[in-house]
Formats: structure tokens, C-alpha cells, sequence
């Protein structure tokens, strides 16, 4: 078993979870979305991870060197780091939307003044 | 020559880490906010200029000691000025520096 | 990537999990989003010595810069602490576990990290480097395919960001009656005004975070960088400028509406030039018509599109930050 070869793997595997947790667990609105972003680094980093080649460096041709790394998966994730910040930036506004209707921002606060 | 570059940038590498490694560990023992900004203003320091001297040295005349020289520019100017404005707001939050008696007060706490 | 390398990469990582749980565990807010900056430095760092140069800068001005800024804009105006939780949710926790061992578990199937036999090395890439060489020859291979090869894809990307722009603003509000036009500068809404040395330094700094945005802006095609970075990087100066001087200072250099115009025109610009390509006979999106040496063509349509792409990323992350921070004036 190649532990170093698959520790990133591992790594993928563990902030994804620590993520989902903060999402599900947390009653927290602004926890969860930390938890969101986290998410979404552990998805970036296993792409990232992909496209890494042994030997290779960073696509840009025309150094010398003749191993690339794929482009793709970055292209992919550098496009999604941007997406990321917006739609978190969106749900923090929700949030203070949410702050500002009901005076909090607990999960089970909200739905205690939702109940009818 | 080149032994004497090696040994040189060797000797500066270990010195800054010696210094980061100080750093970090006053920031775990010293006692309040303020001592503490003082250790980790070490590893701003002294840590960070003699690493990237030590590793322009090991770079030799080329483009990269040009960035790296700009990269210490950078540092020895925005640390300072965080530090400045970590302690700004420490202050106004009220965070009142410890005097010497508080510190005996621990000491005693400590040995009894 | 060499052993010693990998070790630190590894070493990075191990920091990066640490950093995740000490940000799920504490109850302070302000804290987490403090361990949120570190958390996008170790993995932009990892990014890079996963040869992801690009990714990492934008990974470095968003992640750690604006992100960190909004979610304390955010905090400002909610509160900082977490109550605690009646009960420890042991059903999450247990689903979570499995979960997280079932997923390591797919992992032995995977091919180790940096393995020639991965699926992603088989075809793409190297049919990406060769046809960046001989269709587009430029340097950076992820330009290249950002711009041109996965063009659609980007534009539906650029759109999004629009998109989640448009809608904070319809949640929060434009920030524009905070700053109607002509009204004195008051004190109150000031920024750090009062304290002199950050001042005196973001007055020295800033002109030279610009000078960076453009630089990544314009020599992307030979070095990592690109529209999305620059839009970043400009936001992340202007942003610091209105910290340091004040909401509407920063209104009286970049006003609403040319930020709002920033978002639509960037758009519009990267569609301007689709549609170029389909007068000019080609198809959407097609660039190699642009000029009669195809090549040429492709280098203008890149340069034009990442164009488009860092006015709106600039002006969608400017107009997002300044929707919260009048959100909190007000």
C-alpha cells in the first residue's frame, strides 16, 4: 500500500467529511457556511490532486521542460474558486437577511418562529 | 567559492530557523497578548529576514534574488505595521498590558 | 515531484486538517474565520507544490483576502459567538465517520499521486499541450484551454459570478443611498482614517497591488495569471483602500455605477466576442476568425475575453464588498 502516494486522497477524504459535519451539526447559518467553503476545498484539492504528474511542472510551455501536469483539472477549479467566493458571498447575504427578519441566526431559533 | 556561499547560507538558514523556532515557542509560553506579539514579531524578524538571505544567497545573481529581495521589502514593511495595528486594537478593546506585580503574582501562584 | 517535496506537502496537508478541526470545534466565530485565512494559505501552498501555479494565486487573493474580509462584514453585523448545542450530535458524527472511511476506502482503487496511468494523462493532456502548441501558441497551457478551448465553459462561469453579484445586490441594496452623491464626508464611516501607519503604508502599497492585478492580467499568457486572478487581485486593493480610507472615499474613486457597469460590461465583452466569431463566419465563440492568420485570431480572442472576465470579477467582488459594508453603516 503506497501510503505517501495516497495521503492526499486521504487528506480529500477527511476535509470533506470535517466539512459536511459543520453542515449538518452546526445550527450556526454563518458555521455552516464555513463549512460550505471547506466543502468546496476539499473538492478543489482532490481535482488538483489529479492532475498532478510525476516529474512534471506547471503547464507552461516553452522552458525546456518537457513533462506537464494536466491543465485541465486547474482550469476546472480556477474557475470554481471565484464561483465559490460569489455564491458564499450570496449566502452570507442571505443570512443577514434571515439576521435581520427574525433576530438570530440559530437554525432551530428560526424554525421555533416559523412554527405556527 | 562555493563552499564558502554554502556554508555562509547554511549558517543563515539555521539561525532563522532557530529564530522561528524560538518565536513559536514564546508565543505559546509568554504570559499576555503583548508579550506574546513581541515573540511572534521574532519569527517576523528575525526569522523571516536571515531565511531569505540564506536562500539569496543560495539563488546566486539572478532574477529570482530580484523577487526575493522584493519579497523582504514587503515583509519589513507590512509586519511591522500589522504588528502596529494588532496592539492599536488590543489597546482600545481594553486589553490592559500586565505590570510587573501581576507577573511576581503568577510566580507566587506558581510556587505555591 | 521529489521525495523531500512530497514530505512537505504532506506536512502542509497534516497542518490544513488540524486547521479544519480547530475551525468546526470552536464556538468563536471571529475565530474561525481567522483560521479560515490560514486554512486557504496551506492549501494554496499545497496547490502550488501541486504544480497548480495558477490556481494557487487565485486561491491566495480570494481565499485568504476577500473571503476572510466578507465573512467579517458578515460577523459585524450577526453575532460573533455560536451557542453551544443542547445534545453532542452523535448520529452526524457517526455518518460523517463512515462516510470519511468509505471514501478512503475508494481510494485504494486510485492511481498513486502523480502516476503516468491516470486516466487525466492518458488522452487529454497531452492533446491539450500539443494543440495549445500548434493552434494557439502561447506559453500558458491553462490560459489557453480557459479561454479557448473550454470557452463555453467559461462563459457560463463568468455568468454565474454575474449572476451571484446581482443577486446580493438585490438582497442587500446597492449601498448607493449611503453615499448619495454630493453629501460631505462624514467622520463616522471613515475606515482607519484615525490610525496613521496603515494608512501611510496601504498609500504606499496599494499602487503596487494594482500594478500587480494588471501585470497578472495582461501577461497571462505567458506566466500564470489571467482575468480571474487580476479581477481578484484589483478587488482585493480597492478593497483594502476603502478599509483604510473609508466606504466613500472608495465610492468617490470606483462610483456604483461604474462598478455596476463593470459587471454587465465584462460580460458583455466576453459575448461581444463570441458574436464577432459568428459574423465573421466562424462559430460562437470561435476566435481563430478574428484575424486572417488563425493564430493571431486565437491570441486576440484570448486577450479580449480575459479581458472581459477580470472587469467582472472586479467589479462583482468590489460591488459585493461594498453592499455589505454600507449594509453596516447604515
Amino acid at each position: 500500500m503506497d501510503i505517501l502516494g495516497l495521503y492526499h486522497y486521504w487528506v480529500f477524504a477527511v476535509l470533506l467529511m470535517t466539512g459536511f459535519y459543520a453542515i449538518v451539526a452546526k445550527p450556526n447559518l454563518i458555521k455552516k457556511l464555513i463549512g460550505l467553503s471547506l466543502f468546496q476545498s476539499a473538492v478543489f484539492l482532490c481535482y488538483i490532486t489529479f492532475g498532478k504528474l510525476a516529474g512534471g511542472t506547471a503547464p507552461i510551455v516553452g522552458k525546456g521542460a518537457e513533462l506537464f501536469s494536466s491543465p485541465l483539472p486547474q482550469v476546472l477549479i480556477l474557475t470554481a474558486i471565484v464561483v465559490s467566493i460569489s455564491t458564499t458571498a450570496l449566502g452570507l447575504a442571505l443570512v443577514l437577511r434571515i439576521k435581520e427578519a427574525y433576530g438570530s441566526i440559530e437554525e432551530d431559533e428560526i424554525q421555533e418562529q416559523d412554527a405556527p | 567559492m562555493n563552499i564558502a556561499i554554502d556554508i555562509a547560507s547554511w549558517v543563515l538558514l539555521t539561525l532563522g530557523g532557530v529564530n522561528l523556532l524560538i518565536g513559536g515557542i514564546g508565543v505559546l509560553r509568554m504570559p499576555d497578548f503583548y508579550t506574546r506579539m513581541h515573540a511572534a514579531s521574532l519569527t517576523d524578524s528575525m526569522g523571516a529576514i536571515l531565511v531569505i538571505l540564506g536562500i539569496m544567497l543560495q539563488a546566486g545573481l539572478s532574477l529570482a534574488t530580484v523577487k526575493l529581495g522584493a519579497i523582504l521589502a514587503f515583509l519589513l514593511l507590512t509586519s511591522p505595521t500589522a504588528a502596529n495595528a494588532l496592539a492599536v486594537s488590543a489597546l482600545l478593546a481594553g486589553m490592559k498590558p500586565r505590570t510587573g506585580d501581576a507577573v511576581q503574582r503568577t510566580n507566587h501562584e506558581a510556587d505555591a | 515531484m521529489s521525495t523531500i517535496t512530497l514530505l512537505f506537502s504532506i506536512f502542509l496537508l497534516t497542518l490544513l486538517m488540524i486547521t479544519t478541526m480547530a475551525i468546526v470545534r470552536t464556538r468563536n466565530l471571529f475565530v474561525a474565520v481567522m483560521l479560515m485565512g490560514i486554512a486557504s494559505l496551506l492549501i494554496a501552498a499545497s496547490f502550488f507544490l501541486l504544480d497548480a501555479a495558477d490556481v494557487a494565486l487565485t486561491e491566495a487573493a480570494v481565499g485568504a483576502g476577500i473571503s476572510t474580509v466578507l465573512f467579517l462584514g458578515a460577523l459585524a453585523l450577526t453575532s460573533e459567538r455560536e451557542r453551544s448545542p443542547s445534545s453532542l450530535p452523535l448520529l452526524s458524527l457517526g455518518i460523517v465517520a463512515i462516510v470519511a472511511l468509505i471514501v478512503i476506502y475508494a481510494t485504494f482503487d486510485q492511481p498513486p499521486l502523480g502516476s503516468p496511468s491516470a486516466p487525466v494523462q492518458a488522452h487529454l493532456t497531452p492533446w491539450y499541450i500539443e494543440s495549445t502548441r500548434e493552434l494557439i501558441d502561447i506559453p500558458n497551457v491553462v490560459t489557453a484551454v480557459l479561454a479557448s478551448f473550454r470557452g463555453y465553459d467559461t462563459l457560463g462561469e463568468v455568468i454565474v459570478v454575474f449572476t451571484a453579484g446581482v443577486g446580493v445586490l438585490f438582497l442587500l441594496g446597492t449601498g448607493a443611498s449611503a453615499s448619495a452623491a454630493g453629501a460631505p464626508l462624514s467622520e463616522d464611516n471613515a475606515g482607519l482614517r484615525h490610525y496613521l501607519i496603515p494608512r501611510i503604508l496601504g498609500r504606499l502599497l496599494i499602487p503596487f497591488i494594482l500594478l500587480l492585478g494588471f501585470y497578472v492580467q495582461f501577461h497571462g499568457e505567458y506566466s500564470p495569471g489571467g482575468g480571474f486572478q487580476a479581477g481578484a487581485i484589483v478587488a482585493a486593493s480597492i478593497i483594502l483602500y476603502s478599509l483604510l480610507e473609508g466606504e466613500q472615499r472608495a465610492l468617490l474613486v470606483i462610483p456604483q455605477g461604474v462598478l455596476l457597469a463593470m459587471m454587465v460590461g465584462g460580460v458583455l465583452l466576453y459575448g461581444a466576442v463570441g458574436v464577432a466569431g459568428l459574423v465573421l463566419g466562424g462559430n460562437f465563440l470561435d476566435y481563430s476568425v478574428l484575424d486572417s492568420d488563425p493564430v493571431k485570431g486565437q491570441q486576440w480572442g484570448i486577450l479580449l475575453i480575459e479581458i472581459g472576465i477580470g472587469i467582472t470579477v472586479a467589479g462583482v467582488l468590489i460591488s459585493i464588498f461594498h453592499a455589505f459594508a454600507s449594509r453596516g453603516a447604515a
